[in-house]
């Protein structure tokens, strides 16, 4: 989502690099194909992903488990760790990534039992997007709030790929400049949702001289985000150098649990989103932030998060897409908490 | 069922909190933009969020403001209220900003250059301050702002104040 396009690689662990995956033969019974990747195999049934590695097995619920995916797979495996859940998920190197099964868990960690592969970013995605396609039945749209969306469930029935390639929004400049990513109306596809009912959606007064038609600009945020079709999916509305201003619309739970690699802001817009924090290594609780419409709040580099919203509510995620990051990270010199006193 | 959304404004907001566990509360620099524009003066800029040298600055918009430039663009949103944005195109703009500068600078008197117009922003609108141009807001009732820039010498900061601490 608002990975920066200039964020280059930088080097992983010392794991082997992993170059085999393999998409397999479709089942006789539930019609799903199997996956695997390095020593890792992916299988579906009718409500299940199984992920088995030599040292242990582990089962999703397929819902949360193609919720989670889809964000890994949408964000390009995003800054960090992306945990599906308490055991799987994958670590970003910008180039690189870790496949891993219990790394982040103490329990697993600490028996032995847990495992992680190295992969070139370009080999696991395209496993990944088969997934995702393979496994997303027509109807189930893995970006949706439950509430909106068809359920996921039972054997081989069809697929919905135009849910799960939707093209990232990323503005380069400010959403609606002439040549920037479009505004949304009822027009192109994005009416209100249900939840935004209320919200005022009017436009600015907008009154440039002539010749400065491309500079002296503002629009709807609030309308924008209220015609949202995604929850959990940050967008950038706004650029200055690295700082991404990425607002999104938040519904029920965040499918994954984001171990951020840098410090990463949130500033909720509306309604309430709480947040529950857990140590990033061991996944040992350590807090819960209660956030409403107007609250700041910093999630540290050493946590995990996973947020919560009983109604659609808007929340601001700002980004330091900086490609020096990854380097700092890597040195031990990225600071864990953006400020302090 | 009928939704209903809660936004904030500066005379009714519900700020949240953070609860530890195991935890220092400080770590989450947590603070409220319309508790932290109520309790500043008019226009001053004070960061709420930081990340290296970029800045999130909330103000209370309250009158006239001085004018501003920045080499870069800078984004605003207002969060409560009304608020005008002037805009001229600076002539010399160097020679308000130099071009290593970083963040706003405040200029010392009326700006110098031609006039690219104005937008007015309601609550949930954001706008564009273009770099090189010079800038000022005109509020007629307290407004609530919130700008993306980067750390410059109008950016007050204050996180004892502003932030959770226990």
């Amino acid at each position: 989502m608002a990975m920066s396009e200039t964020a280059h690689q930088a080097a992983a662990s010392n794991l082997p690099l992993v170059m085999r995956t393999e998409i397999g033969a479709i089942d006789n019974v539930t019609g799903y194909r199997t996956f695997s990747a390095g020593s890792f195999s992916f299988a579906r049934d009718e409500y299940f992903a199984r992920i088995t590695w030599p040292e242990g097995t582990h089962t999703m619920p397929v819902d949360a488990f193609l919720r989670a995916m889809m964000r890994d797979v949408a964000w390009g495996f995003f800054y960090g760790t992306v945990n599906f859940d308490d055991v799987i998920g994958t670590v970003n190197h910008y180039g690189e990534v870790t496949l891993f099964a219990g790394r982040y868990n103490d329990a697993y960690h600490n028996a032995g039992r847990d495992r992680e592969e190295r992969f070139p970013s370009e080999v696991l995605m395209p496993l990944f997007k088969a997934i995702m396609s393979d496994w997303t039945n027509q109807g189930f749209d893995p970006f949706a709030a439950p509430m909106e969306t068809g359920a996921p469930w039972g054997s081989k029935n069809g697929h919905n790929e135009s849910a799960i390639t939707r093209t990232r929004v990323s503005a380069k400049r400010i959403v609606g400049l002439p040549g920037d990513t479009p505004l949304r109306t009822d027009a192109n596809g994005f009416p209100v949702n249900r939840m935004f009912p209320d919200l005022d959606q009017s436009t600015p007064i907008v009154e440039p001289e002539p010749g400065f038609e491309g500079e002296v600009w503002a629009y709807n945020l609030f309308d924008y985000l209220s015609r949202s079709d995604v929850t959990w999916n940050p967008s950038v509305c706004s650029v200055v150098g690295e700082s991404l201003f990425c607002p999104t619309t938040e519904e029920f739970a965040l499918p994954i649990d984001h171990g951020n690699d840098r410090c990463e802001w949130f500033i909720t817009l509306s309604d309430e989103i709480d947040w529950d924090i857990k140590d990033k290594e061991t996944g040992k609780p350590r807090a819960k932030v209660i956030t409403r419409a107007g609250d700041v709040s910093c999630m540290p580099a050493d946590i995990r998060h996973k947020g919560y919203a009983k109604k659609r509510a808007m929340l601001l995620v700002w980004e330091n897409g900086s490609p020096i990051i990854p380097e700092l990270i890597l040195k031990g010199e990225a600071p864990i908490v953006s400020v302090t006193w | 069922m009928e939704y209903t959304t809660r936004l904030g404004s500066l005379a009714d907001y519900d700020k949240g909190k953070v609860i530890p566990i195991d935890d220092d509360p400080k770590n989450y620099v947590f603070s409220n933009i319309f508790e932290v524009a109520s309790q500043s003066a008019p226009y001053e800029r004070v960061a709420v969020a930081k990340n290296f040298e970029y800045v999130i600055e909330v103000a209370r918009a309250e009158g006239s403001s001085d004018w501003y430039s920045a080499t870069h663009d800078e984004f605003v949103l207002s969060m409560d209220g009304v608020v005008e944005v002037q805009f001229v195109k600076l002539d010399d703009p160097a020679a308000v900003a130099p071009p290593e500068s970083q963040g706003a600078v405040k200029l010392a008197g009326e700006p110098a250059g031609r006039k690219m117009g104005r937008v007015v922003l309601s609550r949930g609108h954001q706008g564009l301050l273009p770099r090189g141009a010079a800038y000022r807001f005109i509020a007629h009732a307290p407004a609530c702002l919130m700008i993306q820039t980067v750390e410059g010498p109008e950016t007050v900061q204050k996180w004892a104040e502003i932030c959770q601490n226990s």
